[in-house]
């Protein structure tokens, strides 16, 4: 019996990894991009989004939650994952509301990039225009279910802080993101600012009120870099230095220039 | 107005295309096209009606725009019902003089929802953003008239 060198191919490269570790986080460490969404390298997999299906061996499997066997042969980059992920991103689409243009995180939004990365026209299938009601309870955060694709990532980073915030409750089609509290409503949680549970939200769905605008759309993540080069670093923003002042300081003279109110143009400042 | 964008280059168009139902041009109805350009959602019993003449007389169909692929901007009134989109634009608005809901029979009657327009006509092509670039609409119909597919792809590719 030879004795197990422990790699597998991906695309027909090599890629060594550490038992235990997924397909995935092996990927991640010879920096083969896998497109992710519920993934993050921090919590444990939760396997819901599969836009990470990568094709082992013949077999689509879920490349967060797989764990990586000596000899596999993924493939991460062919026309049918393509097409796959593409329609399963149109999925998490039509599922919730996401009209683009009136989101905040338009532009440092993984969906969207997934989408530009997939080459995704349009959503394909039948939006279903579901009915969710925002939460604006909380002085700090918004949460605006219309959004939210339920990767979980704020229950597990709640789960993480110790603070379990979140969760997913229902089944299937009538699953929803749900908030611990008495009332269920954000503004009664113990939720800040600070927390990772509420800066972790790869869509528009837990937003940091404050923050809007504070890159314009176009100078944004992903505006003119794909998803698949830079990855999930959205920038974040310093809430330390939260105050107008302070940012007034932080972005320098130009935009500190008064905002003709006509125009909504700076002036010269004259 | 993007269409208009892509300024000097209308010229080169207008050697290539000729303009038949258009804004620019105000006639009432779509004569046999080879490309329809649809812009807008689907939002009443109206748009409904231009649709079905565009498809009918145009062998391809484009829908440009967030609005008309996924209903955008307009869409986000299926939250709530016609009835209090209606009641809360034209009797409880702050600032309403003498309120009353529209119901001159000229208007179009407004479907209960905001639809993109492949919910009701077939589509054949898809110019995303909001609104697609004056170089992304350049692309476009230079790609169609040579002859190939179009894909908007890389930093054209916007849906804001």
């Amino acid at each position: 019996m030879t004795q197990s060198s422990n790699k597998i191919t991906i695309d027909g490269r090599a890629v060594c990894f550490q038992p235990g570790q997924t397909i995935m986080e092996a990927a991640t460490e010879a920096s083969v991009y896998i497109p992710h969404l519920c993934h993050h390298p921090d919590y444990p997999p939760h396997g819901s989004c599969k836009v990470c299906t990568v094709k082992v061996d013949g077999r689509y499997l879920a490349s967060c939650s797989e764990k990586a066997v000596d000899g596999m042969e993924v493939q991460n980059n062919c026309k049918d994952l393509k097409d796959l992920r593409r329609s399963i991103t149109q999925l998490l689409f039509v599922d919730g509301n996401h009209y683009c243009p009136s989101c905040e995180r338009s532009g440092n939004c993984q969906l969207q990039a997934i989408g530009y990365a997939l080459e995704m026209q349009e959503n394909h299938y039948t939006q279903l225009f579901p009915t969710r009601k925002v939460d604006a309870s909380h002085p700090d955060i918004i949460l605006d279910p219309d959004r939210c694709i339920l990767c979980g990532l704020c229950v597990r980073a709640s789960e993480a802080e110790g603070k379990n915030l979140f969760k997913i409750g229902g089944r299937g089609q009538n699953s929803y993101l749900s908030v611990c509290s008495d009332s269920g409503l954000l503004g009664d949680s113990s939720i800040s600012v600070n927390d990772k549970a509420a800066q972790i939200c790869p869509v528009g769905a837990i937003l940091i009120r404050g923050e809007g605008f504070h890159i314009p759309i176009g100078e944004r993540l992903y505006d003119h870099q794909q998803i698949t080069s830079v990855g999930n670093c959205r920038p974040r923003y310093n809430h330390s230095t939260s105050n107008l002042t302070e940012r007034k300081k932080r972005e320098g003279p130009e935009h500190s220039k008064p905002i003709n109110l006509t125009t909504g143009k700076h002036t010269n400042g004259k | 107005m993007s269409l208009l964008d892509i300024d000097e280059r209308l010229v080169d168009l207008a050697d290539w295309i000729e303009f038949d139902r258009s804004p620019l041009t105000d006639i009432k109805h779509c004569g046999s096209c080879d490309v329809g350009l649809i812009e807008g959602g689907l939002s009443n019993q109206e748009n409904l009606h231009v649709l079905q003449e565009f498809r009918q007389q145009c062998k391809i169909v484009v829908a440009v725009g967030a609005c008309a692929i996924n209903g955008g901007i307009p869409a986000m009134r299926n939250n709530h019902s016609l009835a209090d989109c209606l009641r809360e634009s034209y009797l409880t608005a702050p600032g309403t003089v003498n309120p009353q809901i529209p119901d001159d029979p000229e208007i179009p009657k407004l479907l209960s929802k905001v639809h993109p327009i492949q919910d009701a006509i077939k589509v054949d092509y898809f110019l995303p953003g909001c609104p697609p670039s004056a170089d992304t609409i350049w692309y476009f119909l230079t790609e169609l008239l040579a002859g190939r597919e179009p894909l908007i792809q890389g930093s054209a590719l916007r849906y804001d």
